[in-house]
């Protein structure tokens, strides 16, 4: 009985660990493989070494994408907090209304953003109506950043919220019971026991904003270009595979590099989704 | 206190709706403009009935999210029984790594990834145009697999193992004890991981666009290339309507969900 559901089990597995080997594993290979060789297809280390040139679009990924998370953070922990706070049927009403602008095409939207931000946009004719000099935002850093919170905004909320909404209350009584005021008892009881939510959430921010690439073509104007928008021009314009693979190895491990260091923070080192 | 958290709510929902309520309302705008509202009109929805390769591309997408999400919950639902029944050791925990690579890895990245690998086959093969609805079909079912799984594993581990054992003590062959018995208990995850992938595959820009060709054009690629130059209204008026259909829907569902459970409630 046993051998022959083990056997079962083997048999049910296989396709997909074969629809694995090859469509994600094999895939990964080809990106090293790429990497280190000429269009020709001769070993050459030309793509790493011309990887340094790139260096400041790197760090300006990092930069904007640490910002945007941080921001969305700031945003969406009190946004998770009080959805928390909320009745059963209002919670899912809310949750709802945060989920449902990620089901619309997200190409649309930031370009919807462009029509407000224009200099002779929506917010600018609405403050030369009252008399106010217009100001400039779009095709600045501070677009990018703004696009990059709207768009990721739903995957800060969603994960902190799903942990607070099955947080142990009786604990935070606990924690008021003993003298804590409104801000330690957020520090030390309600900030603590999130953290899962927390650093699910940074990552499902993190990793999509250092790897955009439409958001800082639209409300950047090209001035602003990040690590994405370098990687789809190899691909799509000046069709430089090798390169692109090489850039694109470099941003995947620097990916590992920061979830490894992000689940040090979280005790299970799980992500929860 | 109240009055703040009410406030802040309701700045970080204009947040959120800001951009759409600009695209809901210049779809009725009788000019080309995104950015002056000259009058009310509905000609930017005649004028998407009237074109057919946005309505094909539309189409395209629809099939391509049917065949994925359903092939990629086929697939998932046999790993996970499978998965679940592994012993725990090297196979599994490799496994189980390998899942999680789609999900880690930045879309662009494995949208490359992919590229490079059916680039690299076309070459040996000599075909010419390898990019197609063939390697889109791969990437979405690909990216689907994870979350399928993800879904279908958590309700295989709450269901109770003696229940299929006792199907077969009953004179059920194995698989149809499958059939019969665990998979009417995972039925909900099931239904949700094939939710899950379908909208996932419906959304999915980044990945498409680096493993689709000029022959099979989705939705999120027909847009990408319009918003190079200058988005017509008719897109706008596109994407209302996609937007008031899921709207639609998802009041439906929970009206549903909210009668059921009242139902519930009622026969205790």
């Amino acid at each position: 009985m046993n051998r022959r559901s083990s056997l079962n089990s083997k048999l049910t597995v296989s396709p997909y660990i074969i629809w694995a080997a090859l469509f994600i594993i094999a895939p990964l290979f080809f990106v090293v493989y790429y990497s280190f060789t000429t269009s020709a297809g001769d070993f050459t280390l030309e793509n790493v070494q011309a990887l340094s040139k790139y260096l400041p679009t790197f760090l300006r990924s990092i930069w904007f994408g640490i910002e945007a998370t941080l921001i969305c953070l700031i945003i969406a922990f009190p946004t998770a907090y009080i959805i928390a706070q909320k009745t059963d049927k209002i919670q899912r009403t809310m949750v709802m209304l945060v989920m449902l602008p990620m089901w619309m095409s997200f190409l649309i939207r930031t370009y919807s953003w462009m029509a407000i931000l224009q200099d002779t946009g929506i917010i600018n004719t609405f403050l030369t109506k009252l008399g106010i000099h217009p100001v400039h935002m779009i095709n600045t850093g501070g677009a990018v950043i703004l696009g990059m919170v709207y768009n990721f905004l739903p995957y800060m909320i969603l994960p902190i919220y799903s942990v607070m909404a099955k947080l142990d209350y009786s604990m935070v009584e606990a924690c008021q019971d003993l003298g804590g005021n409104r801000l330690t008892v957020i520090r030390k009881c309600i900030i603590p026991l999130s953290l899962p939510g927390i650093v699910s959430g940074v990552t499902m921010v993190f990793v999509p904003s250092v790897s955009t690439f439409y958001i800082s073509q639209k409300l950047g104007g090209g001035s602003f270009d990040l690590i994405g928008d370098v990687i789809e021009r190899q691909f799509q314009q000046s069709y430089n595979y090798n390169l692109g693979a090489a850039l694109s190895l470099v941003l995947m491990i620097l990916i590992l590099i920061s979830m490894a260091f992000m689940n040090k923070f979280s005790d299970e080192g799980e992500i929860v989704i | 206190m109240k009055t703040l958290s009410r406030i802040y709510t309701a700045l970080v929902f204009m947040f959120l709706y800001a951009p759409i309520a600009v695209l809901l309302l210049y779809s009725f705008n009788s000019s080309t403009s995104t950015i002056v509202f000259n009058g009310f009109s509905l000609q930017w929805y005649k004028t998407l009935f009237a074109d057919g390769s946005t309505l094909h591309a539309l189409y395209n997408t629809l099939l391509l999210a049917v065949c994925s999400s359903v092939i990629a919950t086929v697939l998932g639902t046999a790993a996970s029984v499978g998965i679940e029944k592994l012993r725990k050791g090297a196979l599994r925990s490799a496994i189980t790594a390998t899942t999680n690579i789609p999900m880690m890895n930045p879309e662009i990245v494995t949208g490359v990834s992919m590229m490079l690998l059916f680039v690299f086959i076309g070459r040996i093969l000599r075909i010419n145009a390898v990019l197609g609805f063939g390697t889109m079909l791969i990437a979405h079912i690909t990216f689907n697999l994870p979350y399928v799984i993800l879904t279908v594993l958590p309700k295989l581990r709450q269901t109770d193992k003696n229940l299929a054992e006792a199907a077969m003590d009953l004179g059920c062959k194995p698989g149809s004890a499958f059939f019969k018995v665990v998979l009417p208990a995972i039925s909900p995850g099931i239904i949700t991981g094939l939710i899950m992938a379908f909208t996932l595959s419906l959304d999915d820009f980044i990945i498409s666009y680096f493993t689709s060709g000029p022959g099979f054009q989705t939705l999120p690629i027909v847009i990408f290339s319009m918003t190079k130059k200058r988005v017509k209204p008719d897109m706008y008026a596109l994407s209302a309507i996609i937007f008031v259909s899921i709207l639609i829907l998802l009041i439906l569902y929970n009206i549903a969900q909210v009668k059921s459970e009242e139902k519930s409630r009622k026969r205790h």
